[in-house]
Protein backbone atom coordinates (compact mmCIF):
# COMPACT_ATOMS: atom_id res chain seq x y z
CA UNK A 1 0.00 0.00 0.00
CA UNK A 2 2.83 2.37 0.89
CA UNK A 3 6.31 1.85 -0.48
CA UNK A 4 9.39 3.93 0.22
CA UNK A 5 12.08 3.43 -2.38
CA UNK A 6 15.48 4.60 -1.19
CA UNK A 7 14.10 7.82 0.27
CA UNK A 8 16.42 10.46 1.69
CA UNK A 9 15.92 13.95 3.06
CA UNK A 10 18.71 16.45 3.59
CA UNK A 11 17.93 19.70 5.43
CA UNK A 12 20.62 22.27 4.72
CA UNK A 13 23.43 19.76 5.11
CA UNK A 14 21.78 17.69 7.87
CA UNK A 15 20.78 14.24 6.67
CA UNK A 16 17.47 13.66 8.48
CA UNK A 17 16.47 10.52 6.56
CA UNK A 18 19.06 8.35 4.89
CA UNK A 19 18.14 5.93 2.10
CA UNK A 20 15.09 4.34 3.67
CA UNK A 21 13.49 1.39 1.91
CA UNK A 22 10.30 -0.01 3.36
CA UNK A 23 6.89 -1.28 2.47
CA UNK A 24 3.68 -1.17 4.49
CA UNK A 25 1.01 -3.64 3.46
CA UNK A 26 -2.67 -2.75 3.26
CA UNK A 27 -4.37 -2.88 6.66
CA UNK A 28 -1.08 -2.96 8.57
CA UNK A 29 -0.10 -0.68 11.41
CA UNK A 30 3.53 0.28 10.89
CA UNK A 31 5.08 1.98 13.91
CA UNK A 32 8.13 4.14 13.25
CA UNK A 33 10.13 3.90 16.45
CA UNK A 34 13.33 5.46 17.66
CA UNK A 35 14.88 8.16 19.83
CA UNK A 36 14.08 11.82 19.31
CA UNK A 37 15.57 13.36 16.18
CA UNK A 38 16.12 10.07 14.35
CA UNK A 39 13.95 11.06 11.40
CA UNK A 40 10.59 9.44 12.18
CA UNK A 41 8.48 12.56 11.65
CA UNK A 42 10.39 13.53 8.53
CA UNK A 43 9.86 10.06 7.07
CA UNK A 44 6.15 10.22 7.83
CA UNK A 45 5.67 13.71 6.44
CA UNK A 46 7.29 12.77 3.16
CA UNK A 47 4.45 10.32 2.58
CA UNK A 48 1.84 13.11 2.29
CA UNK A 49 4.45 15.50 0.87
CA UNK A 50 4.38 17.95 3.75
CA UNK A 51 8.12 17.47 3.24
CA UNK A 52 9.54 16.86 -0.22
CA UNK A 53 12.08 14.03 -0.36
CA UNK A 54 15.55 15.07 -1.50
CA UNK A 55 15.84 11.78 -3.37
CA UNK A 56 13.98 8.53 -3.74
CA UNK A 57 10.38 7.72 -4.56
CA UNK A 58 7.30 7.09 -2.48
CA UNK A 59 4.37 5.08 -3.78
CA UNK A 60 0.91 5.09 -2.23
CA UNK A 61 -1.45 2.48 -3.64
CA UNK A 62 0.95 1.93 -6.52
CA UNK A 63 1.12 5.57 -7.59
CA UNK A 64 4.27 7.67 -7.36
CA UNK A 65 3.23 10.47 -4.99
CA UNK A 66 5.43 12.96 -6.85
CA UNK A 67 3.05 12.70 -9.80
CA UNK A 68 -0.09 13.38 -7.73
CA UNK A 69 -1.23 16.92 -6.90
CA UNK A 70 -0.18 17.44 -3.29
CA UNK A 71 -3.53 18.85 -2.11
CA UNK A 72 -5.40 15.92 -3.68
CA UNK A 73 -2.89 13.52 -2.15
CA UNK A 74 -3.29 14.94 1.36
CA UNK A 75 -7.08 14.85 1.21
CA UNK A 76 -6.82 11.13 0.55
CA UNK A 77 -4.59 10.51 3.58
CA UNK A 78 -5.76 10.95 7.18
CA UNK A 79 -3.43 13.02 9.34
CA UNK A 80 -3.19 13.17 13.14
CA UNK A 81 -0.58 15.14 15.10
CA UNK A 82 0.40 15.17 18.75
CA UNK A 83 -0.75 18.78 19.22
CA UNK A 84 -4.10 17.66 17.79
CA UNK A 85 -4.69 20.91 15.91
CA UNK A 86 -8.47 21.04 16.18
CA UNK A 87 -9.74 24.35 14.80
CA UNK A 88 -10.97 26.32 17.82
CA UNK A 89 -13.32 28.40 15.65
CA UNK A 90 -15.25 25.34 14.52
CA UNK A 91 -17.54 22.99 16.42
CA UNK A 92 -16.51 19.38 16.91
CA UNK A 93 -18.90 18.44 14.12
CA UNK A 94 -17.42 20.92 11.65
CA UNK A 95 -13.91 19.94 12.68
CA UNK A 96 -14.63 16.31 11.92
CA UNK A 97 -16.13 17.23 8.56
CA UNK A 98 -13.26 19.44 7.36
CA UNK A 99 -11.99 17.03 4.73
CA UNK A 100 -15.43 15.83 3.55
CA UNK A 101 -16.38 19.54 3.16
CA UNK A 102 -13.17 20.25 1.25
CA UNK A 103 -14.00 17.35 -1.04
CA UNK A 104 -17.54 18.68 -1.50
CA UNK A 105 -19.22 15.61 -0.03
CA UNK A 106 -22.90 15.75 0.88
CA UNK A 107 -23.15 17.68 4.15
CA UNK A 108 -25.96 15.67 5.67
CA UNK A 109 -24.19 12.41 4.99
CA UNK A 110 -20.86 13.55 6.40
CA UNK A 111 -22.54 14.89 9.56
CA UNK A 112 -24.23 11.56 10.03
CA UNK A 113 -20.90 9.82 9.64
CA UNK A 114 -19.33 12.22 12.14
CA UNK A 115 -21.90 11.19 14.74
CA UNK A 116 -21.23 7.49 14.08
CA UNK A 117 -17.48 7.93 14.37
CA UNK A 118 -17.82 9.87 17.63
CA UNK A 119 -19.85 7.04 19.04
CA UNK A 120 -17.11 4.59 18.08
CA UNK A 121 -14.66 6.43 20.36
CA UNK A 122 -17.20 6.54 23.19
CA UNK A 123 -18.14 10.19 22.87
CA UNK A 124 -21.89 10.87 22.93
CA UNK A 125 -22.71 12.74 19.68
CA UNK A 126 -25.70 14.38 21.37
CA UNK A 127 -23.35 16.06 23.81
CA UNK A 128 -20.21 16.65 21.80
CA UNK A 129 -21.13 17.43 18.17
CA UNK A 130 -22.05 21.05 18.87
CA UNK A 131 -19.28 21.74 21.37
CA UNK A 132 -16.17 23.77 20.67
CA UNK A 133 -12.72 22.23 21.17
CA UNK A 134 -12.02 24.40 24.22
CA UNK A 135 -14.97 22.71 25.94
CA UNK A 136 -13.28 19.28 25.68
CA UNK A 137 -10.59 17.59 27.80
CA UNK A 138 -7.26 16.69 26.20
CA UNK A 139 -8.22 13.05 25.78
CA UNK A 140 -11.56 13.97 24.26
CA UNK A 141 -9.87 16.39 21.88
CA UNK A 142 -7.46 13.73 20.66
CA UNK A 143 -10.34 11.30 20.11
CA UNK A 144 -11.93 13.95 17.91
CA UNK A 145 -8.55 14.44 16.22
CA UNK A 146 -8.45 10.74 15.31
CA UNK A 147 -12.07 10.75 14.19
CA UNK A 148 -11.43 13.82 12.03
CA UNK A 149 -8.69 11.96 10.18
CA UNK A 150 -11.11 9.12 9.46
CA UNK A 151 -14.09 11.22 8.38
CA UNK A 152 -13.51 11.06 4.64
CA UNK A 153 -12.68 7.34 4.92
CA UNK A 154 -9.10 7.57 3.60
CA UNK A 155 -7.34 4.24 3.06
CA UNK A 156 -4.14 5.55 4.67
CA UNK A 157 -3.64 7.20 8.05
CA UNK A 158 -0.52 9.05 9.23
CA UNK A 159 -0.22 9.61 12.98
CA UNK A 160 2.64 11.48 14.64
CA UNK A 161 2.87 10.54 18.33
CA UNK A 162 -0.89 11.02 18.56
CA UNK A 163 -1.18 9.86 22.16
CA UNK A 164 2.13 11.25 23.39
CA UNK A 165 0.64 14.20 25.28
CA UNK A 166 -2.10 12.23 27.03
CA UNK A 167 -1.74 11.00 30.61
CA UNK A 168 -0.75 7.32 30.94
CA UNK A 169 -4.14 6.05 32.11
CA UNK A 170 -6.11 7.77 29.37
CA UNK A 171 -3.43 6.80 26.87
CA UNK A 172 -4.06 3.08 27.46
CA UNK A 173 -7.79 3.62 27.03
CA UNK A 174 -7.49 5.63 23.85
CA UNK A 175 -4.96 3.15 22.42
CA UNK A 176 -7.43 0.35 23.03
CA UNK A 177 -10.21 2.36 21.44
CA UNK A 178 -8.03 3.03 18.43
CA UNK A 179 -7.16 -0.64 18.06
CA UNK A 180 -10.86 -1.52 18.14
CA UNK A 181 -11.54 1.14 15.52
CA UNK A 182 -8.65 -0.17 13.44
CA UNK A 183 -9.87 -3.77 13.70
CA UNK A 184 -13.12 -2.57 12.17
CA UNK A 185 -11.86 -0.08 9.59
CA UNK A 186 -8.57 -1.80 8.60
CA UNK A 187 -6.69 1.32 7.51
CA UNK A 188 -3.07 1.28 6.48
CA UNK A 189 -1.47 3.20 9.32
CA UNK A 190 1.94 4.80 9.69
CA UNK A 191 2.31 5.64 13.36
CA UNK A 192 5.24 7.53 14.86
CA UNK A 193 6.15 6.72 18.45
CA UNK A 194 9.11 6.78 20.78
CA UNK A 195 7.47 4.39 23.23
CA UNK A 196 8.40 0.73 22.81
CA UNK A 197 5.37 -0.41 24.81
CA UNK A 198 3.04 1.53 22.56
CA UNK A 199 4.77 0.07 19.51
CA UNK A 200 4.51 -3.49 20.80
CA UNK A 201 0.85 -2.94 21.55
CA UNK A 202 -0.23 -1.34 18.28
CA UNK A 203 2.11 -2.49 15.56
CA UNK A 204 1.85 -5.20 12.97
CA UNK A 205 5.38 -4.15 12.05
CA UNK A 206 7.90 -1.95 13.81
CA UNK A 207 10.49 0.14 11.96
CA UNK A 208 13.39 1.10 14.20
CA UNK A 209 15.29 4.22 13.16
CA UNK A 210 18.64 5.53 14.24
CA UNK A 211 20.13 8.75 12.91
CA UNK A 212 17.96 8.70 9.80
CA UNK A 213 18.60 5.07 8.95
CA UNK A 214 16.14 2.21 9.12
CA UNK A 215 17.94 -0.30 11.34
CA UNK A 216 15.36 -3.06 11.69
CA UNK A 217 11.93 -3.58 10.18
CA UNK A 218 10.13 -6.55 11.64
CA UNK A 219 7.18 -7.84 13.64
CA UNK A 220 7.08 -6.70 17.27
CA UNK A 221 7.81 -10.23 18.48
CA UNK A 222 10.86 -10.56 16.27
CA UNK A 223 12.12 -7.13 17.29
CA UNK A 224 11.86 -8.18 20.93
CA UNK A 225 13.19 -11.70 20.44
CA UNK A 226 15.89 -10.99 17.89
CA UNK A 227 17.12 -7.38 17.93
CA UNK A 228 19.63 -7.01 15.09
CA UNK A 229 22.21 -5.11 17.09
CA UNK A 230 22.98 -3.71 20.51
CA UNK A 231 21.33 -0.38 19.66
CA UNK A 232 17.98 -2.05 19.04
CA UNK A 233 18.45 -4.34 22.04
CA UNK A 234 19.15 -1.34 24.28
CA UNK A 235 16.28 0.59 22.84
CA UNK A 236 13.69 -2.12 23.40
CA UNK A 237 15.01 -2.62 26.93
CA UNK A 238 16.60 -5.38 28.99
CA UNK A 239 13.12 -6.64 29.91
CA UNK A 240 12.30 -7.25 26.28
CA UNK A 241 11.50 -10.91 26.86
CA UNK A 242 8.90 -9.93 29.44
CA UNK A 243 7.44 -7.47 26.94
CA UNK A 244 6.88 -10.39 24.60
CA UNK A 245 4.39 -11.79 27.12
CA UNK A 246 2.03 -9.08 25.97
CA UNK A 247 2.15 -10.30 22.40
CA UNK A 248 1.35 -13.93 23.20
CA UNK A 249 -2.11 -15.15 24.02
CA UNK A 250 -2.97 -17.66 26.74
CA UNK A 251 -4.32 -19.96 24.03
CA UNK A 252 -0.83 -20.27 22.52
CA UNK A 253 0.73 -21.61 25.71
CA UNK A 254 -2.27 -23.61 26.84
CA UNK A 255 -2.33 -27.41 27.13
CA UNK A 256 -5.73 -28.38 25.78
CA UNK A 257 -7.93 -31.42 26.41
CA UNK A 258 -7.16 -31.38 30.14
CA UNK A 259 -8.05 -34.11 32.62
CA UNK A 260 -11.10 -33.17 34.66
CA UNK A 261 -13.51 -34.54 37.21
CA UNK A 262 -17.14 -33.93 38.10
CA UNK A 263 -18.79 -33.52 41.47
CA UNK A 264 -20.04 -37.10 41.65
CA UNK A 265 -16.68 -38.68 40.70
CA UNK A 266 -14.88 -40.40 43.55
CA UNK A 267 -11.64 -39.10 45.00
CA UNK A 268 -10.07 -42.32 43.87
CA UNK A 269 -10.82 -41.48 40.23
CA UNK A 270 -9.40 -38.01 40.76
CA UNK A 271 -6.21 -39.40 42.31
CA UNK A 272 -5.80 -41.85 39.45
CA UNK A 273 -6.20 -39.16 36.79
CA UNK A 274 -3.62 -36.96 38.54
CA UNK A 275 -1.18 -39.84 38.90
CA UNK A 276 -1.50 -40.64 35.18
CA UNK A 277 -0.37 -37.16 34.27
CA UNK A 278 1.88 -36.50 37.20
CA UNK A 279 -0.28 -33.55 38.29
CA UNK A 280 -0.76 -32.40 41.86
CA UNK A 281 -4.27 -31.03 41.37
CA UNK A 282 -7.23 -31.43 39.06
CA UNK A 283 -10.10 -29.19 38.05
CA UNK A 284 -13.70 -30.05 38.84
CA UNK A 285 -16.28 -28.94 36.27
CA UNK A 286 -20.02 -28.44 36.54
CA UNK A 287 -22.60 -30.47 34.63
CA UNK A 288 -22.02 -28.54 31.37
CA UNK A 289 -18.28 -28.17 31.67
CA UNK A 290 -17.79 -24.88 33.50
CA UNK A 291 -14.80 -24.76 35.83
CA UNK A 292 -16.14 -24.98 39.38
CA UNK A 293 -13.24 -25.88 41.69
CA UNK A 294 -10.29 -28.17 42.11
CA UNK A 295 -9.00 -31.05 44.22
CA UNK A 296 -5.44 -31.46 45.48
CA UNK A 297 -3.61 -34.77 45.13
CA UNK A 298 -2.78 -34.96 48.84
CA UNK A 299 -6.45 -34.35 49.69
CA UNK A 300 -7.61 -37.13 47.35
CA UNK A 301 -4.97 -39.79 47.70
CA UNK A 302 -6.29 -42.86 49.50
CA UNK A 303 -9.36 -41.09 50.88
CA UNK A 304 -12.97 -42.12 50.52
CA UNK A 305 -15.74 -39.81 49.28
CA UNK A 306 -16.60 -37.79 46.19
CA UNK A 307 -14.95 -34.83 44.53
CA UNK A 308 -18.03 -32.71 45.22
CA UNK A 309 -17.53 -33.07 48.98
CA UNK A 310 -13.82 -32.32 49.00
CA UNK A 311 -13.18 -29.71 46.34
CA UNK A 312 -11.74 -26.25 46.96
CA UNK A 313 -12.59 -22.99 45.29
CA UNK A 314 -10.37 -22.01 42.35
CA UNK A 315 -8.27 -19.01 43.42
CA UNK A 316 -8.33 -17.62 39.90
CA UNK A 317 -8.81 -18.41 36.23
CA UNK A 318 -7.60 -16.85 33.03
CA UNK A 319 -9.41 -16.25 29.74
CA UNK A 320 -8.09 -17.90 26.58
CA UNK A 321 -7.90 -14.53 24.88
CA UNK A 322 -5.95 -12.78 27.64
CA UNK A 323 -2.26 -12.19 27.04
CA UNK A 324 0.40 -14.16 28.87
CA UNK A 325 1.36 -11.08 30.85
CA UNK A 326 -1.97 -11.29 32.61
CA UNK A 327 -1.53 -15.03 33.16
CA UNK A 328 1.97 -14.70 34.62
CA UNK A 329 0.89 -11.81 36.77
CA UNK A 330 -1.98 -13.88 38.19
CA UNK A 331 0.37 -16.80 38.88
CA UNK A 332 2.76 -14.61 40.83
CA UNK A 333 -0.06 -12.91 42.69
CA UNK A 334 -1.58 -16.20 43.87
CA UNK A 335 1.69 -18.12 44.11
CA UNK A 336 0.60 -20.76 41.58
CA UNK A 337 2.54 -22.77 39.04
CA UNK A 338 -0.47 -23.37 36.81
CA UNK A 339 -3.73 -21.67 35.89
CA UNK A 340 -6.97 -23.09 34.52
CA UNK A 341 -8.04 -21.47 31.23
CA UNK A 342 -11.67 -20.78 30.40
CA UNK A 343 -13.41 -19.37 27.36
CA UNK A 344 -15.81 -16.43 27.31
CA UNK A 345 -18.64 -18.60 28.63
CA UNK A 346 -16.60 -19.97 31.52
CA UNK A 347 -16.11 -23.46 30.05
CA UNK A 348 -12.91 -25.17 31.14
CA UNK A 349 -10.62 -25.51 28.12
CA UNK A 350 -7.14 -26.28 29.39
CA UNK A 351 -4.36 -25.00 31.59
CA UNK A 352 -1.13 -23.02 31.36
CA UNK A 353 1.93 -23.70 33.46
CA UNK A 354 4.95 -21.57 34.27
CA UNK A 355 7.15 -24.16 32.57
CA UNK A 356 4.97 -24.12 29.47
CA UNK A 357 5.27 -20.34 29.21
CA UNK A 358 9.01 -20.40 29.73
CA UNK A 359 9.26 -23.07 27.06
CA UNK A 360 7.18 -21.05 24.60
CA UNK A 361 9.27 -17.92 25.11
CA UNK A 362 12.46 -19.91 24.77
CA UNK A 363 11.37 -21.70 21.59
CA UNK A 364 12.11 -18.77 19.34
CA UNK A 365 15.65 -18.50 20.71
CA UNK A 366 16.33 -22.21 20.27
CA UNK A 367 15.11 -22.19 16.67
CA UNK A 368 17.95 -19.96 15.53
CA UNK B 1 -21.89 53.24 33.70
CA UNK B 2 -21.68 55.26 30.52
CA UNK B 3 -25.39 55.95 30.63
CA UNK B 4 -25.14 57.02 34.22
CA UNK B 5 -22.27 59.38 33.43
CA UNK B 6 -24.14 60.84 30.49
CA UNK B 7 -27.20 61.25 32.68
CA UNK B 8 -25.22 63.00 35.41
CA UNK B 9 -23.61 65.20 32.80
CA UNK B 10 -27.07 66.03 31.48
CA UNK B 11 -28.35 67.00 34.90
CA UNK B 12 -25.35 69.21 35.48
CA UNK B 13 -25.58 70.74 32.02
CA UNK B 14 -29.28 71.45 32.37
CA UNK B 15 -28.71 73.10 35.74
CA UNK B 16 -25.96 75.35 34.46
CA UNK B 17 -27.91 76.42 31.45
CA UNK B 18 -25.36 75.09 29.00
CA UNK B 19 -27.77 72.90 27.06
CA UNK B 20 -29.62 75.89 25.67
CA UNK B 21 -26.25 77.39 24.80
CA UNK B 22 -25.29 74.25 22.88
CA UNK B 23 -28.68 73.87 21.25
CA UNK B 24 -28.32 77.35 19.82
CA UNK B 25 -25.89 75.79 17.32
CA UNK B 26 -28.15 72.89 16.45
CA UNK B 27 -28.01 73.41 12.71
CA UNK B 28 -24.23 73.72 12.68
CA UNK B 29 -23.91 70.63 14.84
CA UNK B 30 -26.02 68.52 12.49
CA UNK B 31 -24.18 69.70 9.41
CA UNK B 32 -20.70 69.39 10.87
CA UNK B 33 -21.42 66.09 12.64
CA UNK B 34 -22.44 64.65 9.29
CA UNK B 35 -19.18 65.90 7.78
CA UNK B 36 -17.31 64.51 10.77
CA UNK B 37 -18.88 61.09 10.33
CA UNK B 38 -18.08 61.11 6.62
CA UNK B 39 -14.44 61.76 7.46
CA UNK B 40 -14.42 58.90 9.98
CA UNK B 41 -16.19 56.50 7.63
CA UNK B 42 -14.06 57.25 4.59
CA UNK B 43 -10.68 57.37 6.32
CA UNK B 44 -11.54 54.39 8.52
CA UNK B 45 -12.80 52.41 5.54
CA UNK B 46 -9.69 53.11 3.52
CA UNK B 47 -7.43 52.30 6.47
CA UNK B 48 -9.15 48.94 7.01
CA UNK B 49 -9.17 48.18 3.29
CA UNK B 50 -5.43 48.77 3.13
CA UNK B 51 -4.36 47.77 6.65
CA UNK B 52 -5.87 44.28 6.82
CA UNK B 53 -4.53 43.02 3.47
CA UNK B 54 -1.17 44.63 4.15
CA UNK B 55 -1.07 42.95 7.55
CA UNK B 56 -1.90 39.61 5.92
CA UNK B 57 0.89 40.05 3.39
CA UNK B 58 3.39 40.93 6.10
CA UNK B 59 2.35 38.12 8.44
CA UNK B 60 2.46 35.47 5.74
CA UNK B 61 5.51 36.84 4.01
CA UNK B 62 8.21 34.26 3.54
CA UNK B 63 10.75 37.09 3.45
CA UNK B 64 11.54 37.99 7.03
CA UNK B 65 13.35 41.12 5.80
CA UNK B 66 10.21 42.56 4.20
CA UNK B 67 8.23 42.07 7.37
CA UNK B 68 10.97 43.63 9.49
CA UNK B 69 11.34 46.58 7.14
CA UNK B 70 7.65 47.36 7.08
CA UNK B 71 7.57 46.95 10.83
CA UNK B 72 10.28 49.59 11.17
CA UNK B 73 8.37 52.02 8.97
CA UNK B 74 5.27 51.44 11.07
CA UNK B 75 7.14 52.09 14.27
CA UNK B 76 8.56 55.27 12.84
CA UNK B 77 5.05 56.31 11.82
CA UNK B 78 3.66 55.81 15.31
CA UNK B 79 6.32 58.05 16.85
CA UNK B 80 5.47 61.04 14.64
CA UNK B 81 2.91 63.25 16.41
CA UNK B 82 -0.54 63.40 14.90
CA UNK B 83 -0.38 67.10 14.22
CA UNK B 84 2.93 66.66 12.42
CA UNK B 85 1.41 64.06 10.13
CA UNK B 86 -1.48 66.37 9.32
CA UNK B 87 0.91 69.24 8.69
CA UNK B 88 3.05 67.08 6.43
CA UNK B 89 -0.02 65.94 4.54
CA UNK B 90 -1.05 69.53 4.08
CA UNK B 91 2.30 70.61 2.69
CA UNK B 92 2.04 67.89 0.06
CA UNK B 93 -1.68 67.86 -0.74
CA UNK B 94 -2.58 71.42 0.22
CA UNK B 95 -5.46 72.62 2.37
CA UNK B 96 -8.73 70.70 2.28
CA UNK B 97 -10.45 67.37 2.72
CA UNK B 98 -7.96 65.18 0.77
CA UNK B 99 -5.05 66.02 3.01
CA UNK B 100 -7.23 65.58 6.10
CA UNK B 101 -8.30 62.17 4.84
CA UNK B 102 -4.73 61.24 4.03
CA UNK B 103 -3.51 62.13 7.50
CA UNK B 104 -6.36 60.24 9.13
CA UNK B 105 -5.77 57.16 7.00
CA UNK B 106 -2.08 57.07 7.93
CA UNK B 107 -2.95 57.33 11.62
CA UNK B 108 -5.68 54.70 11.51
CA UNK B 109 -3.73 52.33 9.31
CA UNK B 110 -1.08 51.57 11.90
CA UNK B 111 -3.12 49.87 14.64
CA UNK B 112 -5.20 48.01 12.04
CA UNK B 113 -2.12 46.62 10.37
CA UNK B 114 -0.25 45.90 13.58
CA UNK B 115 -3.14 43.93 15.04
CA UNK B 116 -3.69 42.03 11.81
CA UNK B 117 -0.06 40.93 11.89
CA UNK B 118 -0.19 40.15 15.61
CA UNK B 119 -3.48 38.26 15.23
CA UNK B 120 -2.24 36.12 12.38
CA UNK B 121 1.09 35.42 14.07
CA UNK B 122 -0.70 34.27 17.20
CA UNK B 123 -2.50 31.48 15.35
CA UNK B 124 -0.83 28.32 16.75
CA UNK B 125 1.46 26.59 14.26
CA UNK B 126 -0.13 23.14 14.80
CA UNK B 127 -3.43 24.49 13.46
CA UNK B 128 -1.76 25.46 10.24
CA UNK B 129 0.15 22.19 10.06
CA UNK B 130 -3.05 20.22 10.60
CA UNK B 131 -4.80 22.30 7.92
CA UNK B 132 -2.00 21.71 5.45
CA UNK B 133 -1.83 18.02 6.31
CA UNK B 134 -5.54 17.66 5.65
CA UNK B 135 -5.19 19.14 2.20
CA UNK B 136 -6.26 22.78 2.50
CA UNK B 137 -4.85 25.14 -0.08
CA UNK B 138 -3.04 28.31 1.01
CA UNK B 139 -6.15 30.42 0.42
CA UNK B 140 -8.33 27.98 2.35
CA UNK B 141 -5.92 28.03 5.28
CA UNK B 142 -6.11 31.83 5.30
CA UNK B 143 -9.89 32.05 5.04
CA UNK B 144 -10.95 29.06 7.12
CA UNK B 145 -8.22 28.87 9.73
CA UNK B 146 -6.03 31.93 10.06
CA UNK B 147 -8.53 34.77 9.68
CA UNK B 148 -11.30 33.30 11.88
CA UNK B 149 -8.77 32.63 14.63
CA UNK B 150 -7.17 36.07 14.29
CA UNK B 151 -10.48 37.91 13.89
CA UNK B 152 -10.84 38.90 17.52
CA UNK B 153 -7.43 40.57 17.62
CA UNK B 154 -7.94 42.19 14.20
CA UNK B 155 -11.26 43.67 15.32
CA UNK B 156 -9.64 44.86 18.53
CA UNK B 157 -7.16 46.75 16.33
CA UNK B 158 -9.97 48.25 14.28
CA UNK B 159 -11.70 49.31 17.48
CA UNK B 160 -8.61 51.10 18.74
CA UNK B 161 -7.97 52.59 15.32
CA UNK B 162 -11.46 54.02 14.99
CA UNK B 163 -11.36 55.42 18.52
CA UNK B 164 -8.15 57.25 17.61
CA UNK B 165 -9.71 58.30 14.33
CA UNK B 166 -12.87 59.83 15.82
CA UNK B 167 -10.80 61.64 18.40
CA UNK B 168 -8.40 63.03 15.83
CA UNK B 169 -10.91 64.19 13.25
CA UNK B 170 -11.42 67.56 15.07
CA UNK B 171 -7.81 68.36 14.20
CA UNK B 172 -8.71 67.99 10.53
CA UNK B 173 -10.38 71.38 10.80
CA UNK B 174 -6.93 72.92 11.20
CA UNK B 175 -6.01 71.91 7.66
CA UNK B 176 -9.36 72.71 6.22
CA UNK B 177 -10.95 69.30 6.52
CA UNK B 178 -14.15 70.41 8.24
CA UNK B 179 -15.97 68.41 10.91
CA UNK B 180 -16.90 69.19 14.49
CA UNK B 181 -13.44 70.62 15.07
CA UNK B 182 -14.73 73.80 13.52
CA UNK B 183 -17.00 74.39 16.53
CA UNK B 184 -14.36 73.35 19.05
CA UNK B 185 -11.55 75.51 17.74
CA UNK B 186 -13.80 78.50 17.05
CA UNK B 187 -15.15 78.10 20.58
CA UNK B 188 -11.61 78.19 21.94
CA UNK B 189 -10.71 81.23 19.85
CA UNK B 190 -13.82 83.12 20.90
CA UNK B 191 -13.60 81.89 24.50
CA UNK B 192 -17.19 80.73 24.20
CA UNK B 193 -17.83 77.49 26.19
CA UNK B 194 -21.23 76.89 24.56
CA UNK B 195 -19.70 76.77 21.10
CA UNK B 196 -16.78 74.67 22.30
CA UNK B 197 -19.09 72.15 23.93
CA UNK B 198 -21.34 72.10 20.88
CA UNK B 199 -18.35 70.54 19.15
CA UNK B 200 -16.85 68.54 22.01
CA UNK B 201 -19.96 66.78 23.33
CA UNK B 202 -21.09 65.35 19.96
CA UNK B 203 -17.49 64.30 19.27
CA UNK B 204 -17.41 62.39 22.55
CA UNK B 205 -20.81 60.84 21.91
CA UNK B 206 -19.69 59.81 18.44
CA UNK B 207 -16.59 58.12 19.86
CA UNK B 208 -18.71 56.17 22.33
CA UNK B 209 -21.14 55.19 19.57
CA UNK B 210 -18.39 53.92 17.26
CA UNK B 211 -16.84 51.94 20.10
CA UNK B 212 -20.17 50.32 20.90
CA UNK B 213 -20.77 49.41 17.25
CA UNK B 214 -17.35 47.80 16.77
CA UNK B 215 -17.70 46.09 20.14
CA UNK B 216 -20.95 44.54 18.94
CA UNK B 217 -19.30 43.47 15.70
CA UNK B 218 -16.54 41.84 17.72
CA UNK B 219 -19.10 40.04 19.84
CA UNK B 220 -21.19 38.68 16.99
CA UNK B 221 -18.69 38.29 14.14
CA UNK B 222 -16.04 36.27 15.99
CA UNK B 223 -16.93 32.55 16.22
CA UNK B 224 -17.93 31.43 19.70
CA UNK B 225 -15.06 28.94 20.02
CA UNK B 226 -12.44 31.71 19.83
CA UNK B 227 -14.39 34.60 21.32
CA UNK B 228 -13.40 35.44 24.87
CA UNK B 229 -16.49 37.64 25.17
CA UNK B 230 -18.90 34.76 24.61
N1 LIG C 1 12.50 21.75 8.82
C1 LIG C 1 13.71 21.30 9.24
N2 LIG C 1 14.83 22.01 8.99
C2 LIG C 1 16.04 21.55 9.38
N3 LIG C 1 16.23 20.42 10.06
C3 LIG C 1 15.16 19.67 10.36
C4 LIG C 1 13.84 20.07 9.96
N4 LIG C 1 12.97 19.14 10.39
C5 LIG C 1 13.70 18.21 11.03
N5 LIG C 1 15.03 18.52 11.00
C6 LIG C 1 16.12 17.70 11.57
O1 LIG C 1 16.01 16.41 11.05
C7 LIG C 1 16.26 15.44 12.05
C8 LIG C 1 15.09 14.50 12.16
O2 LIG C 1 13.97 15.20 12.66
P1 LIG C 1 12.56 14.51 12.92
O3 LIG C 1 12.17 13.74 11.71
O4 LIG C 1 11.62 15.54 13.37
O5 LIG C 1 12.90 13.52 14.11
P2 LIG C 1 11.92 12.67 15.05
O6 LIG C 1 10.52 12.86 14.58
O7 LIG C 1 12.40 11.26 14.90
O8 LIG C 1 12.14 13.15 16.44
C9 LIG C 1 16.56 16.20 13.32
O9 LIG C 1 17.96 16.27 13.46
C10 LIG C 1 15.99 17.55 13.07
O10 LIG C 1 16.73 18.53 13.75
MG1 LIG D 1 8.89 13.75 15.70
Amino acid sequence: MIRLDHVSKIFAGITAVDGVDMEVGAGEVCVLLGPSGCGKTTTMKMINRLIQPTSGKIFVDGRDTATVDEVTLRRSIGYVIQQIGLFPNKTVEDNICVVPDLLGHDRRQSRKRAAQLLEMVNLDPGIFLKRYPKELSGGQQQRVGVVRALAADPPVLLMDEPFGAIDPINREVIQDEFMKLQAELKKTVVFVSHDIDEAVKMASRVAIFRAGRLIQYDTPDNILAHPVDSFVADFVGSDRTLKRLRLLKVAEAMVGDPPLVRADDTLETAARLMAERGHVSIVMVGPRGRARGFVRLDAAHGRPGTVGEHHEKLPCMVNLRDDLRTAVSLMFMHDLTWLPCVDDDGFYRGYVTQRGITHLLGATYRDR
Amino acid sequence: MVLLAVFALGVWAQASGIVPAILKYREDIVYLARQHMMLVAISGGIAIAIGVPLGIVIARSRLPLLGAAIGQVINLGTTIPTLAILALAMTVLGLGTPSALFGLVVLTLLPVMLNTVAGLKSVPAPLIEAARGMGMTGAQILLKVELPNAMFVILAGIRTALAINVGTVPLAFLIGGGGLGELIFTGIDLMEPGLLLAGAVPTALLAVLVDIIVGQLQFWLVPRGVNPLR
